[in-house]
Formats: C-alpha cells, sequence, structure tokens
C-alpha cells in the first residue's frame, strides 16, 4: 500500500490501475476547469519519510496534489495527517528535532533542496490552523496586512488598503468587519477569527494554502461558511485540508486521501489516496472501506 | 464568608445562618473585646487577638448549633484563613503606618526641594537624594533592560543546548548575589582604573545593574514563554522571517508583562543600600552628574541621617523618616504604573 508513486499524468492512466496505485489524473472535465482564474501550482510529494527526532511519523509518502482542487486528507488522530501537511512548506522542521527526508516539488522545485530559503517557500505555501489564531496585538486591518507589512514589502498605504478588502471581500469577512477595520481582532467570533485568518493567508497571495482542520474549532454554520469558502477559493489557490471530520472532506474535497497506522508507535502511511466520490462510494481498499464506513477509527 | 449556595435536605442541622453572619460575628467581637479592653486597659495588639478568638469561638458554636458539623468546619476554617491573612498584614500595615506618621513631620515643600548645602541643624531636604537616586537608577536601568531582554529572547526564541544551560545556570547564580557583594564588584572594578578612594554615581548604577540583569532576565523569559507558539507558527507561515517574528509577533505580544517586569526590578534595587554605601558615598551638596565625583541617594541619605545625627539629633531622624516615608512612595508609584501598563496595554493570551 505504500508503492503509491508519483506517475506523469499519461503514463498514468494506461500503465497502472491497480489498488496499489491509487494516483488519478484530474478528471479531465472542462467544467472543472473553466472556472480557474489562473493555474496555481502542483505539489508532489515523494518518498516522504517525516520524522520527530528518531521516531518515523509518516513514512514513504508519495502523493501528488492537483492544482486548483482540494485535496482532504482523513484518518484517525495520530496517524500523520497534519505532520504531513506542516512538511509540506517546512512548517515541519520548526520543532525540536524534527526532520524531513525525501523530496517535495512545488511546480517541479524541490522545497527541500539546500539552496532553498524555507521564508519563500512559505510564502508561497500559506497555511490555516485548527485554532484561530489572529495576532492579538493587531487590529482587524493590520492582521490582514500583517504578512505585507511583517515581510517589509513596499506598497503604498492604497495598495494595501486594496488588498485588504479584496482579502477581506474574498474571506467573506468584508461585510461584516468593513466598519470596524481599526478594532482588535480578539473582538470577532471564533468563526470569524478563522475567515480573518484565511483573508491574512490569502493577502499575500500564496500558490498553495494548507489548512489544518480548520472547521474544528468552530460550530455547524461557521463550518459551513468556510467551505463555502474553500469551495471559491480553489478558483485561485490549490488547497490541501486536514479534516476528522468525514462529511466535510466528502462535502468540500475533489481529493480525498486516507492516512492510518498499523498500531500506536507505527508510522503513519498513506493508505490510499483518489478522486472523493470513489474514496466515500467505491474505495479500493477494505481498510480505506472500513473506515469511511465508519467501522473503525 | 457566605456559606454554600447549596442547600443540602440531607444531614445533621438543617438551619443555615443568615448571610453575612461571618462579618456580624466579626463585628460583634471587635466590639465587644475593644470594650474589655477599655475596661482592662490592654493594648490594641491584645485587642487583636480577643477580637480573633472571639469571633472564632462564637462562629463555631452558632453555626454547629443551627447548621451542623459540616457547614461547622466550613466556617471554622474560613475564618481561620482570614484571620492568618490579617496577621500575614501586620508587619506590612504597622510599617506603612509607622513611616507614614513618622515622616510626614519633616514631609515638605522645603525637603523636596533644598538639599543639605550647609545645614547643621533643623531644615534642610532631599532634593539632592532624590535627584541621585533617580540619576542612579534610571542609568542603571537603561544598561540592564537591553541586556536583560535580549538575554530572554535569545534563551526563549534561539538558545539550545549547552550555552543555554549554562546561561540559565549563571543567571540563578547572580539571582543570589548579595547586594553588598554587588557593590564591592563595581568598587573594584573602579578601583582598578581610578585607583582606590574614587566615588561616582555611575559605580552606583553598575552594582544596581548587576542586581537588575537577573531579575529582568527572569521576567522577561517568563513572559516570553506565555505567548502561545500559535503565533509564532501564524507568522511563519506568511513567510515572515523569525528575527522579524520575534521582534514584531513575539515581543509587541509581551510588552506589556515585560514593562512590568522592568518596573517591579527597578522597584527591587531602588532601594538598595548597601552597594551604594561602598560606590556613591554621600555629599550635601546637588550633584547631577554620574561621572563626577560622589552622588547622593535616598537610601544612604536616609543611613546617615539616622546613623549619625548632629544637633538637634531630632531634626536629623525626621529628615530620615522623611527620607524613608518618600523612598515608599517611589516604589508604590512604580508598582502602582507597572499595574495600570499591565492593565491598559496588557494583551490577553489564551492559551
Amino acid at each position: 500500500m505504500n508503492q503509491t508513486e508519483t506517475m506523469k499524468e499519461k503514463e498514468m492512466v494506461d500503465a497502472q490501475a491497480g489498488p496499489a496505485d491509487p494516483i488519478m489524473d484530474p478528471p479531465a472535465s472542462p467544467s472543472a476547469t473553466a472556472t480557474v482564474d489562473a493555474l496555481a501550482k502542483r505539489i508532489d510529494a515523494e518518498d516522504l519519510n517525516i520524522y520527530y527526532g528518531s521516531f518515523l511519523a509518516v513514512k514513504d509518502c508519495t502523493v501528488s496534489i492537483h492544482p486548483n482542487k482540494v485535496t482532504a486528507l482523513i484518518g484517525s488522530s495520530g496517524c500523520g495527517k497534519s505532520t504531513f501537511l506542516r512538511s509540506l512548506n517546512r512548517m515541519h522542521e520548526l520543532i525540536d528535532g524534527a526532520r524531513v527526508e525525501g523530496r517535495v516539488l512545488l511546480d517541479g522545485m524541490d522545497i527541500y533542496s539546500p539552496s532553498m530559503d524555507p521564508v519563500l517557500v512559505r510564502q508561497q505555501i500559506g497555511m490555516v490552523f485548527q485554532q484561530p489564531n489572529p495576532f492579538p496585538t493587531m487590529s482587524i486591518y493590520e492582521n490582514t496586512a500583517a504578512g505585507l507589512r511583517l515581510n517589509r514589502r513596499r506598497l503604498k498605504k492604497t495598495e494595501i488598503d486594496g488588498i485588504v478588502e479584496r482579502s477581506l471581500r474574498g474571506a467573506h469577512l468584508w461585510d461584516e468587519v468593513k466598519d470596524r477595520l481599526e478594532k482588535p481582532a480578539s473582538g470577532l467570533s471564533g468563526g470569524q477569527q478563522q475567515r480573518l485568518c484565511i483573508a491574512r493567508a490569502t493577502a499575500i497571495e500564496p500558490e498553495v494554502l494548507l489548512m489544518d482542520e480548520p472547521c474544528s474549532a468552530l460550530d455547524p454554520i461557521a463550518t459551513l461558511a468556510i467551505e463555502d469558502l474553500i469551495n471559491e477559493l480553489k478558483k485561485r489557490y490549490t488547497i490541501v485540508i486536514v479534516t476528522h471530520n468525514m462529511q466535510q472532506a466528502a462535502r468540500a474535497s475533489d481529493y480525498t486521501g486516507f492516512f492510518n497506522i498499523e498500531k500506536s508507535g507505527d508510522p503513519g502511511v498513506l493508505v490510499e489516496i483518489d478522486e472523493t466520490e470513489k474514496i466515500f462510494s467505491n474505495p479500493s481498499l477494505q481498510e480505506t472501506e472500513d473506515y469511511v464506513s465508519g467501522r473503525f477509527g | 464568608m457566605a456559606g454554600s449556595a447549596v442547600s443540602m435536605p440531607l444531614g445533621e442541622g438543617s438551619g443555615v445562618l443568615p448571610r453575612r453572619a461571618g462579618l456580624l460575628v466579626f463585628g460583634i467581637s471587635a466590639v465587644a473585646s475593644a470594650l474589655l479592653c477599655l475596661v482592662l486597659g490592654f493594648s490594641p495588639f491584645v485587642w487583636l487577638i480577643f477580637t480573633g478568638l472571639f469571633s472564632l469561638v462564637t462562629i463555631t458554636v452558632w453555626s454547629l448549633a443551627v447548621e451542623g458539623r459540616r457547614r461547622a468546619l466550613d466556617r471554622v476554617m474560613t475564618v481561620v484563613i482570614v484571620e492568618i491573612f490579617v496577621l500575614a498584614l501586620v508587619p506590612l500595615i504597622s510599617l506603612v503606618y509607622t513611616v507614614v506618621s513618622e515622616g510626614l513631620a519633616r514631609f515638605d515643600v522645603q525637603f523636596l526641594t533644598e538639599d543639605m548645602r550647609g545645614v547643621v541643624g533643623e531644615g534642610g531636604g532631599a532634593f539632592h537624594a532624590a535627584m541621585g537616586t533617580f540619576i542612579i537608577t534610571a542609568f542603571a536601568t537603561v544598561a540592564a533592560v537591553p541586556v536583560g531582554v535580549l538575554a530572554a529572547i535569545y534563551l526563549v526564541e534561539y538558545g539550545k543546548g549547552r550555552l543555554k544551560r549554562s546561561i540559565t545556570f549563571f543567571v540563578d547564580v547572580m539571582m543570589g548575589i548579595p547586594s553588598i557583594v554587588a557593590g564591592l564588584f563595581a568598587f573594584a572594578l573602579f578601583a582598578l582604573f581610578f585607583g582606590p578612594g574614587i566615588r561616582l554615581g555611575i559605580m552606583g548604577s553598575v552594582a544596581l545593574m548587576v542586581l537588575m540583569i537577573p531579575i529582568v532576565i527572569r521576567s522577561a523569559e517568563e513572559m516570553l514563554r506565555v505567548v502561545p507558539n500559535s503565533l509564532r507558527e501564524a507568522s511563519y507561515a506568511l513567510g515572515v522571517p523569525k528575527w522579524l517574528t520575534v521582534l514584531r509577533v513575539v515581543l509587541p505580544t509581551a510588552l506589556a508583562g515585560i514593562v512590568t517586569g522592568v518596573m517591579l526590578a527597578v522597584a527591587r534595587v531602588i532601594g538598595e543600600t548597601a552597594p551604594l554605601l561602598v560606590t556613591t558615598g554621600s555629599i550635601d551638596t546637588t550633584n547631577l552628574d554620574p561621572f563626577d565625583g560622589r552622588m547622593a541617594n535616598l537610601p544612604v541619605y536616609v543611613y546617615e541621617q539616622y546613623k549619625f545625627p548632629g544637633v538637634p539629633p531630632e531634626a536629623f531622624i525626621e529628615r530620615a523618616w522623611a527620607g524613608a516615608l518618600l523612598l515608599i512612595l517611589i516604589v508604590m508609584v512604580l508598582f502602582l504604573a507597572a499595574r495600570l501598563i499591565s492593565r491598559r496595554y496588557g494583551v490577553e493570551i489564551r492559551r
């Protein structure tokens, strides 16, 4: 089950179609690509082994993440979904002793090559976290502009104003906060804060947006708002979302990857990744079937 | 003092004492023992003890009779804890009361605006000492805060391994340095260059700086540690380099706490006497240049006035008390400022 391999798209369809090789092409439906504003970048992970010190947390993960699609990662707790996600924008290595072996290609460019600056990687691959984490010292406006300001991009005030408004509109937050942009962000509700974090992440216009259980701290209505937003964001960005909520994966994603571990202490592995519809209706592996139908995990 | 709000139908004793029964008992006991002390001619201290004992006994008996054993025990423990708290406050209240009552006699405009030049008996003031204390402490703070805050940033954000451990260890050691040793260190340091007998205001600043640095490091370290990691991660995820993250995200979030810590460190060293005694010396005239000769300061001023009274001695003793009062007021203002700053600018940190 670990023999999942990155494939050039054409080879894959003809050459291999077994359960051991579940990566599929993006569906060549013209309607799906028609709404895309601009093609975002794709990510290919190759033989990724992710460690915490000497502990192997994720083993031999090879996966392609398609541009302008939502890829959901599901699996039980502790199976390495979040760890894998954090390795895609080099956030994993911030933890003491954590390291990654293998390659992660962003449109063919290895983000783990020695010449690559992790700071530049993170500017292209943004991230939204489980807990909404707006900067408490900053106002709503400053939070949205934080990525621009902190990176000291030389921009005129009017340009920043424009980006802030566009990002907040993009996050469906503008109408709720336009009259109180100078108020501290901590005054917003949890769902609003999470949308603010999405606006903050998109303000620097990354290519890829990683979301680590972005709705787990939110109520169902705020969750739905975020899911709608994700559906719109994929026009501009490639999105990878980790979720514990299988309905959410089924609703909001185009592809779904299933992570699992044999037993506690073993490394997590990517069992299967395929089109969401297939994973939830007719997965190739019994293990996946058991999980998505709620028989374990 | 209010009993448990939940009414329990089970168990012995069904009644409940009236609300504020505890306060009532305290009040009655206070009045009763005051009368007793007046009749028998006892001191206020005895009155305090009587009040405590009376209220303890009364509430126990009353509660046992009405409420039963379980609540009576709760009442007893509450009263005991409150009384021990009051007991702990006695030294503080007594100290403040004594200093205020003794110090007010000379706490006047003359005291605040004049120095001791040419004063042999009554009159004179502590202007020179107050200014000296401000200048010496200010120089010490200006030197200690950057060192302390940067060291704390290193320890929390960057340090690892042996260097971090040894710095932590030496900060602990510095915490334990007796203040006189810090003073002798400053004295020895300057004596190396300028010969023995040198007395400068800045020497006092160096001594106080040695005492301040570990306090600032400790408090700033503590404040930086409570900044949630999620904020650092949010910043990194925006592609912000580490040093900018520390500067623009972590430090502003911890700023109010760090400022409070610095204020408390200042309050802690501003009353140091021993290190200043050996470094700044004392002088009767106003000297505002810390690099030129002896410099008066409040702690040493108080010490000298009290230790070497002239004629009439009351004038000197009164000036000593007034100096002590001034010092306490300065420290109190600093504490209040620290509280205000942390309340006004403090960021609510969710963990």
